[in-house]
């Protein structure tokens, strides 16, 4: 019954990748928070439209314009970024996954996670 | 409505969606676009962005909980991930092509399904010794932790598990949810899994399914920082709340309150898709 057992680094890799999941929707959350702050006491009094999309304007909708945001403190920017690591957090989990896999000198998982990543990449930098 | 005030009603409903979404099990994710859409009158395509956020921010702190607890069947996971990431990414770059109202359509129906299987019993399968070759060959095998031990259990019908999970991501996609419900069908009804495997493993997966498609949402600018904090903050804050409670409060009659919820949430989608307007 030894295919059954879990050996000791595929322990310690669901450990880690465990901390890591956690670490990173709490590093987003408190982005997201002094984001939001920033955004209400800023802008709290404007009357937004989300009735009819119109779409985000390019500053929040590409990588490099959200962080450029950030860092000249605009509140909106700041609340994009932090949900730009919430969704940045999976995509580092499935790389660890990946290391993990590496780790154990398997190389059917290695390459399954590799599409995985690839297709999580494609996804946040496409051009489509 | 000022962006305060609408901030602050978001997140309270949000926090409730939360709360009630992670006792019963079904995920908030499930009420949050009917609620932007139908109370608020926000952009379904708004509505959807901000809801994947949320489920990414839930199913990553659960997960981390299961994972650590040796419930999650990682291979399988990762496996089953090529098939929901890939069916995300369709369902995002197809979305354009589909309109509101049709969506509003298959929220309605994909809400009523739930509530339906809410309401099935399971029953964990009796344990098949004989491996299944395709899962044999791909180790999916495994054991998880039972309160008499580590119990060693099979893996059955990987193609059959595979092509649901892409069906799960395009649903995923194309409605902001989690479709856990339907993860968990392919685990537990095809390919044979242990429930409790199952539903931590869906887990697992939902995040990063969502991250599949947000990703694309955000450069298409479906993602509204007004709209996406305070769904997040409170579906977030109610989750783990939900969490500590889940040892206090039986679960019963909330999941009776909770299918009410989105049967009515799935008669306002449908009525949206009927009549085309608010």
């Amino acid at each position: 019954m030894n295919r059954f057992v879990k050996g000791e680094e595929e322990l310690a890799m669901e450990q880690v990748v465990g901390r890591v999941l956690q670490a990173g929707v709490a590093i987003s959350a408190i982005v997201v928070v002094v984001g939001a702050l920033l955004l209400l006491v800023r802008h709290g009094g404007t009357l937004p439209n989300f009735r009819t999309f119109a779409g985000e304007p390019d500053a929040l909708r590409s990588l490099a314009g959200i962080v450029r945001g950030a860092a000249a403190f605009d509140a909106y920017a700041l609340v994009q970024l932090g949900l730009v690591l919430l969704i940045a957090t999976p995509i580092v989990r499935v790389f660890l996954t990946l290391v993990g896999f590496a780790m154990q000198r398997d190389r059917l998982y290695v390459a399954v996670t590799a599409i995985v990543l690839g297709v999580l990449l494609w996804s946040i930098m496409g051009t489509s | 409505m000022t962006t305060l005030l609408f901030a602050v009603l978001v997140a309270v409903v949000s926090f409730a969606a939360g709360l009630l979404g992670s006792l019963t099990g079904l995920g908030g994710g499930l009420i949050v676009v009917p609620l932007l859409t139908v109370g608020f009158g926000v952009d379904i395509r708004y509505a959807i962005g901000a809801s994947l956020v949320s489920i990414i921010a839930t199913s990553s702190g659960a997960a981390a909980a299961f994972v650590r607890e040796g419930f999650t069947n990682v291979r399988v996971g990762v496996l089953l991930e090529v098939a929901t990431t890939v069916g995300a990414l369709a369902g995002a770059l197809v979305s354009s092509y589909i309109s509101p109202r049709a969506l509003a359509g298959l929220f309605g129906v994909t809400l009523l399904f739930t509530a339906w299987r809410s309401f099935q019993q399971h029953h964990d399968h009796p344990p098949a010794p004989e491996s299944d070759p395709v899962a044999a060959r791909l180790r999916l095998d495994s054991t998880y932790p039972t309160p008499t031990g580590m119990q060693p259990y099979t893996v059955h019908n990987v193609p059959a598990g595979f092509s649901i999970m892409f069906g799960a991501g395009i649903l995923s996609a194309l409605l902001g949810i989690g479709a856990g419900v339907v993860k968990v069908i392919a685990m537990d009804q095809a390919m044979r899994l242990p429930f409790k495997v199952s539903t931590t493993t869906s887990n697992f997966m939902i995040g990063v399914t969502a991250a599949a498609s947000a990703g694309v949402y955000l450069r298409r600018g479906y993602i509204d920082p007004t709209v996406a904090f305070p769904v997040m903050l409170g579906v977030l804050g109610g989750a783990l709340l939900g969490a500590r409670l889940l040892t206090v409060v039986h679960p019963r009659k909330l999941r009776l309150v909770f299918t009410a919820v989105v049967v009515v949430m799935s008669i306002q989608m449908l009525y949206r898709a009927a009549t085309g307007g608010a």
